[in-house]
């Protein structure tokens, strides 16, 4: 076929501005790419966010308030659930573990969190990915504290460390529990998961920091010290919220109706993917834009292709007196213009995929550390090949504007040869 | 010698003539949109294997006329036959198939393609025309005849070979076209002045390697030059103005 090798030839020919050309329509698509897939992995890691949990429980509101309050650390509960309640679900024959959560106090503003050491069996992140320790162990004694990557990081803690715990959640807190410093026992590794932000305690050292506190303030002249608390019973009789496994899925909508319909107290219960879906509907829309942006920096790249052929486009009239005499079609003429571009567009295509997986790879162990994004280095979706494809269209077609205007001058000229 | 011929000789000469090669009779060709400039051709007929040399000054339509002769543009009327078809009849894609086959072009200057190479430039016909690629091969390669034509036009093939057209002087760019209008033996060659930009002795040069090669592939050589001094290579030496009438008005 002569039309393909002689646009070959002629790009050839213009290396210099042809691979400038490539390389602006390259960076386009890399970007237009490396958006879908920090896109999916956002959306990824935020479903994964928590996995292995059939159902959250805790004092009734909205879905998305208690999936924010008890896995994403936002915002406050509105109630407690008695430890009267929990017994009674844990008792159910379908739920197979309860881990219970116990919010309200932070630390330099990241939040407490009081727990059983269950916690750490059960709540599982990205694909069942379970916690594991990048230093010490979980807590044995009653003020030992697990802290996140975030926290390690952010204060510079290390495991023997001493700890106060603020009461509230405020970053600034006036009223703290000095008399009851945790010591750190363990770091957790990075998992790209709130719990990074999360100092973990006991359930116990929860009720024991607030034994001798009453609607929020330490009550006067009554204070329990460290020791004296520990023989103490410690029994909590209220939780935030609580994380349900259980037997069997298919009972996940049984007991979710049981626990909306509990009588002795009202409670929610919600199922942590379809609420998560739910929530990322609501923060979807930067997503959206973002996607937006970068097809319009496709877009500009291919006007930037256009404008290159169109200013060659009056030194190339004699080329295209010279193929008109020797027999070649104005549609040839047509053709060859609109393959260049073409050709650009698809060496574009393809090296801009070349360089993104090439920065993926090189960048994926270090975003996944630093942002706990993961973005998983997959060949190209359906989806992507489609919009791959559709930007090689896109550029043959915008080839058509230079490849017309050559079109009527090739008709205009007729044999005279302009230079 | 060159002889100036009266206006119609050419034509007196073949009247009836089943072996020619063009035949145009009362062609009328106006340039459409703002150019308003027509012109008229009554009568002009090229018998087969002639050499005519059409004189004139630049801006005398010449390129109008050598745009209706390779059927670039076609006449609101009038006949123009070309090898027996007329032209004017194809369709434009059949007209362009036709030109690939039979003719062979030389422009006064810039005549080839600045990427590729001088054997691409000289090969360059045989890829519209399936007839010309099976002539030019007829001897062995295409390449080989290529090389044959440039030689015979004077060239140092053994140089020049895979060279870049773009190293070229201008004398060889013109062989170099030479070679690409023989190519695979059509039978029109039409050349635009090609040696308007080359000194006395290399235009005798040039156009004695042209009209041998031309005779020996039996083609008729259509060649246009303000210059009435080449006529001594040509068979016929006409006058454009006697043959093709110009007009120009100002735009309606």
């Amino acid at each position: 076929m002569i039309v393909p090798r002689l646009a070959l030839q002629s790009l050839r020919n213009r290396a210099l501005t042809a691979s400038l050309t490539v390389l602006a329509i390259a960076f386009s698509v890399m970007l237009l790419l490396g958006v879908e897939k920090v896109r999916t992995g956002a959306r990824q890691s935020f479903a994964d966010t928590i996995s292995g949990t059939d159902l959250i429980v805790g004092a009734r509101s909205g879905g998305i308030q208690l999936l924010l309050y008890s896995v994403f650390r936002i915002g406050n509960a509105t109630n407690n659930i008695t430890w009267k309640s929990l017994e009674d679900i844990a008792n159910q024959p379908e739920v197979a573990w309860v881990v219970p959560l116990s919010l309200g106090d932070s630390h330099h503003g990241f939040r407490v969190l009081g727990t059983t050491s269950d916690y750490f069996k059960h709540y599982k992140y990205r694909h069942g990915q379970p916690i594991t320790f990048a230093q010490g162990k979980p807590s044995d004694d009653l003020f030992d504290a697990v802290i996140g990557a975030d926290v390690a990081k952010a204060l510079g803690y290390k495991v023997g460390d001493s700890i106060i715990v603020a009461h509230g959640t405020g970053s600034i807190s006036f009223v703290e529990h000095k008399d009851k410093p945790f010591r750190v026992s363990g770091i957790l590794e990075r998992t790209g998961t709130p719990i990074d932000r999360t100092v973990h305690v006991s359930l116990e050292a929860i009720e024991a920091i607030h034994i001798d506190w009453k609607q929020g303030i330490p009550m006067p002249g009554q204070s329990v010290s460290a020791d004296e608390v520990r023989t103490m019973s410690l029994k909590p009789k209220a939780v935030t919220a609580a994380l349900i496994g259980l037997k069997s899925k298919i009972a996940t909508f049984k007991l979710q109706r049981m626990i909306n319909e509990y009588r002795q107290e009202p409670l929610s219960a919600i199922i942590p993917g379809l609420t998560l879906q739910e929530l990322w509907q609501l923060v979807g829309t930067a997503e959206t834009a973002l996607s937006v942006v970068s097809a319009m920096v496709v877009a500009t790249a291919l006007l930037g292709m256009v404008t290159m052929i169109l200013t060659t486009l009056n030194e190339r009239r004699r080329e295209m007196a010279i193929l008109r005499s020797v027999g070649a079609r104005p549609a040839t003429v047509l053709g060859l213009l609109a393959t260049e571009a073409g050709l650009l567009t698809l060496a574009g295509v393809i090296l801009g995929a070349i360089l993104l997986y090439a920065a993926l790879a090189v960048l994926q162990p270090y975003v996944d550390r630093a942002y706990g994004l993961h973005l998983s280095i997959n060949p190209p979706t359906y989806r992507e090949w489609i919009t791959l494809g559709a930007i090689v269209l896109a550029g043959f077609l915008a080839g058509l504007i230079p490849a017309a205007r050559a079109y009527r001058l090739s008709l205009a000229d007729g044999m005279m040869v302009r230079t | 010698m060159a002889k100036h011929s009266p206006q119609n000789m050419a034509v007196a000469t073949s009247l009836g003539g089943t072996s020619d090669i063009v035949r145009m009779s009362d062609v009328r060709f106006r340039w459409p949109g703002r150019r308003s400039f027509s012109l008229t051709i009554d009568s002009f007929v090229v018998p087969a294997g002639e050499r005519i040399l059409l004189t004139g000054p630049s801006g005398s339509g010449k390129s109008t006329f050598l745009s209706l002769l390779c059927g670039i543009i076609t006449p609101q009327s009038g006949r123009l036959e070309v090898l027996g078809a007329d032209t004017a009849k194809l369709s434009n894609a059949a007209r362009d198939q036709f030109r690939a086959e039979h003719f062979g072009i030389i422009f006064q200057m810039f005549n080839l393609l600045p990427y590729g190479t001088i054997t691409d430039n000289v090969l360059l016909p045989l890829s519209f025309s399936a007839k010309r690629r099976k002539r030019a091969g007829e001897n062995g390669s295409i390449e080989a005849e290529a090389l044959r034509l440039l030689d015979s036009l004077g060239l140092e093939t053994e140089e020049l070979h895979g060279m870049s057209t773009a190293s070229l002087s201008v004398g060889q760019q013109q062989r170099v076209a030479g070679a690409r209008a023989l190519i695979g033996r059509p039978e029109i060659i039409v050349a635009d002045e090609p040696t308007s930009s080359l000194d006395r002795d290399r235009q005798d040069a040039f156009l004695d390697l042209l009209s041998a090669e031309a005779a020996e592939a039996g083609a008729a050589v259509i060649m246009v030059s303000h210059d009435e001094a080449l006529g001594s290579h040509f068979d016929h030496v006409l006058r454009l103005e006697d043959v093709a009438v110009t007009a120009r008005r100002a735009a309606a």
